[in-house]
């Protein structure tokens, strides 16, 4: 192997992440729509039927629910599927399977059957999509016990999260940011795995903890660089995993800082970013120096025109406005 | 309900004694209300409530010393009825008190206050803003974290704010009982406790020293020409201009306006000079004059009378001693030409000003007599470099010039 | 096995005992119900039994069985022993979901039982994922999966149809047709009231045949399984049955008539093979008497070991949330 960093984009990793899953375990399949023949609807899976067969990278009929709880079944049963659901707007069509089974089965059957089922999904917004293809759900799913939630905002972890995915016994959710897609970075040849329980400390500072992930893990490292060139240390908490929450490294982060924001492409009203801060006014009130704040998408479908839709997102300048509002207020 | 503590008035301050209670029970008090003489080593000192209501108890008597933190009275808050008296045992078993903007508005039904006046009841946004961090480090550390500048978020007092805070002494064991104090200052306990300050200062600042001097001409001139028109009430001493010269040229030097706490130098956006004042039996004292900088000259000159004359008789207030961001030491008349002065810990910098002499000057290329004065400054070399003290000692010297309008 | 049934004593007599077992295992629960040992729903299978007994006979160990929440049936049928299922019943450790579950969700991995489902039409995309796998991994065996003519209506039935056809999934398609959706007759709730026409949509084979009988069921199955097994794809069977109770434990049963009702306990599924047996000199009334003994046995058997059962330590309330590993 070459000691050279690998240079990839973030599909390319999710699409060679498949690919050394397929090959190393003949239990894994893909099955979703448009995986096959049409090589994926964000290309991820372009290619790999070619190189797999129609029986491992499975085109399905526009049936989530079908789809996903074959899924399901199938993991029950020895298999150790993918599925791909196109955008996780869709999911809402499987949520029965996802919550009523993988998410019960296991405990209501007092551990007689695990559902090791690893779900991906395209998530957020930032494409001009509009409503129905651009919101962000992970943060609804996180609301849901018996079921693991990662959400990889790095080209590492979009190459090294789904093997973690496949061996954890447990229904494991993903959730792939379309605009990362495109994103490319390099890959420390030295990384062959990463963990799907901690969350990761991406750039290290002492005065406010930013603690986001996915598509907004981008926004918070230029927010903190624009911030260091203002004399302030913005630390970011890139939280990797949705559920269960690595509680121990976001109080960590901000008991050394004392103030935290929260940035989260998910709607603001009972979003995981209002988790965090329920955890932290819970365990780490007496720590707190200011007041927890939140950086969340506005609360309305995501619009088509680009002004809007821009408008409606976490914005680079708002975790910039905000974090200096907390430290240096005057 | 609220309780009435025992404050921390200075950095060295451990314990206290009251000396008089100004309240009975039952009065009605606010914010800002003198209502006990304690005692400390460093003087009698007139001490403020900062809470609205009423005196429900006094819970220590005229004469005993107790240690910083110890309850001293328990007020009833508005429209709380001033209950009876808990059997002590009680009170030890009680639930700390929720935060008063938590409390329950005032309901008509409830018994009144027993003040035939109205009761006035504090808004939850009057409650000071203290973060969940600084409010527990002020409690570990035995501050009032109410009486402190807040920097933080929407004027909020924040973790540093605390930790810039003077330190509340360590606790006593087994302090001496005192008997009844007189109202006053008691010789022996203020030379411990300028002992323990300066100490302090020399052992842990690592001052540093500069002087100028500064032709006191127009500034002679001018106050003259001031006090010519003015009844004897209303004139000026030269003091006025150095507090104000003093505060302008902070204004423009912040760096030495302000606290050394833990390893950092922490501004005060506040600008409060300590005046030291000696006293007539003896011992020396610098009560803070606030906000000197937003003073007219005349309010100025009110402030400094009122301070020198109420620490001279032993009436200063609590906050007084401890606000003081910067401090002044001026010889006066037939004294020294200079003095190199010690910082008051956790200040930064002390001014100190000689006696105004008649010496030889050079204007305009001839020598002539001119009222000289030695201005020197002492700052503390952890928080500004000698370049910054020179700045500020220049800019003292250019303002010292430039008498205010009247 | 053979896909044709061979009514002997010996068959004769296991078909009777199996049905019996039911329904005397659920006329204890509702007596240990009403003495509120058991709580929550309690959903019988009074009438049906002739459907889950008949269907049973046509699969092997290998196999695996989807059920509904009126599972009651489907479990005692399959071999799941009475004992963890009382205890199931009245919420114990012991029981065959640890008492996670409770009546809808009996589970029981060594038979290859994938639990009552109780999300009408929820079990059967897993059927088909089960089958799925099975294809992958267990040649020959076949899924069954057991529904109500009510889940026809959900999407989800749909969905699994299309999905076993055209990957030729080994899934058995059993629609328990009871004639009411809850309270919601059939012919108001559906266009086609001849489900089983359904599967014609997907190319599916598919028959309707009398689910009072145990023998026509069983028969029916077996040919559907062994098409099944030959590689046909999935089959599809609805079965005509009735419940001769309640819907849960507290229904007036508007919907329905007094009338109604005694017409299908005429036809009663075990009355009549009990009778046909008797008539047919193919077993006596004493080893009727012996049968019956037997089951009665059983069931004090299984109600003293659920009695004697333990409660799970709250401490392990949220253990199996998530699993810490795939069991084998």
């Amino acid at each position: 192997m070459s000691a050279e960093p690998i240079r990839m984009t973030y599909r390319e990793a999710c699409r060679q992440a498949i690919r050394d899953a397929l090959s190393a375990d003949p239990r894994t399949f893909v099955m979703g729509e448009d995986v096959g023949l049409y090589g994926g609807c964000y290309a991820v899976t372009k290619g790999l039927i070619d190189e797999f067969g129609p029986d491992r990278i499975r085109d399905t009929p526009l049936a989530e629910s079908a789809f996903v709880g074959a899924g399901i079944g199938a993991a029950m049963a020895g298999m150790r599927p993918i599925v791909e659901i196109m955008t996780c707007n869709f999911s809402l069509l499987a949520l029965d399977q996802i919550m009523n089974n993988a998410a019960t089965i296991p405990h209501m059957s007092g551990g007689q059957f695990a559902v090791p089922l690893v779900i991906r999904m395209a998530t957020g917004a930032g494409r001009q999509l509009a409503a129905q293809h651009s919101h962000s759900l992970e943060g609804w799913y996180a609301h849901i016990p018996g079921i693991k939630v990662l959400a990889p905002g790095t080209i590492e972890d979009a190459r090294f999260m789904l093997k973690a995915a496949l061996a954890d016994p447990n229904p494991v959710l993903i959730f792939e940011h379309i605009v990362l897609y495109n994103a490319e970075g390099d890959l420390d040849p030295g990384v062959s795995e990463v963990d799907i329980a901690r969350a990761k400390i991406r750039r290290p500072g002492r005065d406010v903890s930013l603690v986001t992930y996915g598509n907004s893990l981008p926004k918070a490292l230029d927010a903190a660089a624009e911030l260091a060139g203002q004399g302030i240390e913005a630390e970011v908490v890139d939280l990797r995993v949705l559920r269960p929450l690595d509680d121990a490294t976001i109080f960590e982060s901000v008991g050394r800082t004392r103030r935290c924001i929260i940035i989260d492409e998910g709607w603001r009203s009972g979003s995981i970013s209002a988790e965090i801060a329920a955890r932290l006014a819970d365990e780490m009130f007496f720590e707190l120096d200011a007041p927890v704040r939140r950086i969340c998408a506005r609360e309305v479908p995501v619009p088509y025109a680009a002004h809007l839709e821009e408008a409606a997102l976490p914005r680079t300048a708002d975790i910039v406005a905000t974090a200096k509002a907390l430290v240096r207020p005057q | 309900m609220s309780d009435f503590t025992m404050p921390s008035l200075g950095a060295d301050m451990e314990s206290g004694t009251v000396a008089e209670w100004l309240v009975k029970p039952g009065a009605q008090v606010h914010k800002g209300d003198v209502i006990a003489v304690v005692e400390t080593h460093k003087g009698a000192i007139e001490v403020e409530i900062f809470d609205e209501g009423v005196i429900e108890e006094l819970l220590v008597e005229e004469g005993e010393e107790v240690p910083v933190g110890t309850v001293l009275a328990r007020l009833a808050k508005a429209g709380e009825a001033a209950a009876p008296v808990a059997p002590v045992v009680e009170e030890a078993r009680r639930e700390p008190e929720p935060e008063p903007e938590l409390r329950p508005e005032p309901q008509p039904t409830r018994a009144p206050a027993p003040s035939p006046e109205p009761v006035r009841t504090t808004a939850p946004g009057d409650r000071a803003k203290v973060s969940p961090a600084a409010r527990r480090r002020a409690a570990e550390r035995g501050i009032d974290s109410g009486t402190l500048h807040g920097t933080g978020i929407d004027g909020s007092v924040t973790l540093a704010d605390v930790e810039a805070a003077p330190p509340a002494p360590q606790h006593q064991e087994a302090p001496p009982k005192a008997t009844k104090v007189r109202r006053g200052f008691d010789p022996v306990q203020m030379r411990k406790g300028i002992a323990a300050a300066m100490s302090r200062s020399k052992r842990e600042i690592p001052h540093y020293y500069l002087a100028t001097t500064i032709d006191m001409s127009p500034a002679q001139a001018w106050l003259r020409e001031y006090n010519a028109a003015r009844d004897p009430d209303e004139r000026l001493l030269p003091a006025v201009l150095y507090l104000r010269a003093a505060a302008l040229a902070l204004k423009e030097v912040p760096q030495l306006n302000g606290f050394w706490e833990k390893d950092a130098f922490a501004p005060s956006a506040a600008i409060h000079i300590g005046w030291a004042i000696s006293l007539r039996g003896g011992g020396l004292i610098a009560p803070a004059i606030r906000d000197v900088d937003k003073l007219s000259i005349a309010d100025l000159m009110h402030a400094l009378k009122d301070v020198v004359a109420r620490a001279r008789s032993g009436g200063l207030r609590s906050s007084e001693m401890t606000d003081a961001t910067f401090t002044i030491t001026s010889l006066g008349e037939r004294s020294a030409e200079s003095v190199g002065g010690i910082i008051y810990p956790p200040q930064v910098a002390i001014l100190g000003l000689g006696s105004v002499v008649e010496r030889p000057w050079v204007a305009d290329g001839a020598v002539v007599p001119r009222p000289l004065v030695q201005a020197s400054l002492a700052a503390d070399h952890r928080a500004s470099d000698g370049h910054v003290g020179g700045l500020f000692l220049s800019t003292f010297a250019r303002l010292m010039q430039e008498p205010p309008k009247p | 096995m053979s896909d044709k049934v061979h009514l002997d004593h010996a068959h004769g007599l296991t078909l009777l005992r199996e049905m019996e077992r039911i329904r005397r295992f659920e006329a204890k629960c509702v007596e240990l119900y009403q003495a509120q040992k058991i709580r929550g729903f309690l959903h019988l299978y009074d009438g049906e039994e002739a459907v889950a007994v008949g269907v049973m006979q046509a699969l092997e160990e290998r196999d695996a069985v989807v059920a509904t929440y009126r599972d009651h049936g489907h479990a005692l049928a399959r071999g799941v022993p009475m004992g963890p299922l009382m205890a199931e019943m009245l919420g114990k450790v012991e029981g065959c979901s640890r008492g996670r579950g409770g009546s809808m969700h009996f589970f029981d991995a060594a038979s290859r039982f994938y639990g009552g489902n109780a999300i009408v039409g929820g079990g059967l995309p897993v059927a088909v994922g089960i089958a799925m796998a099975d294809k992958a991994l267990r040649d020959g065996a076949v899924t069954a999966c057991f529904f109500g003519e009510g889940a026809a209506g959900e999407g989800e039935f749909h969905e699994s149809m299309n999905l076993a056809e055209i990957w030729k999934l080994p899934v058995l398609f059993v629609c328990e047709n009871n004639l009411y959706a809850m309270g919601v007759p059939l012919e108001i709730s559906e266009a086609q009231t001849d489900v089983f026409r359904k599967a014609e949509g997907y190319r599916m084979p598919g028959e309707r045949i009398d689910g009072m009988d145990p023998v026509q069921v069983e028969a029916a199955a077996r040919r559907a399984v062994a098409s099944i097994r030959a590689g046909n794809g999935p089959y599809f069977l609805e079965c005509r049955t009735y419940r001769f109770r309640a819907h849960s434990m507290f229904d007036a049963q508007l919907y329905r008539t007094r009338e109604e009702i005694a017409l299908w306990k005429e036809r009663d599924p075990i009355a009549r093979l009990r009778r046909w047996l008797l008539e047919t000199h193919m077993i006596s009334d004493h080893e009727i008497a012996e049968l019956e003994a037997a089951i009665a046995a059983e069931i004090d058997e299984a109600v003293a070991f659920a009695e004697a059962g333990t409660l799970e330590d709250v401490a392990d309330l949220e253990r199996f949330v998530l699993m810490d590993e795939v069991p084998q």
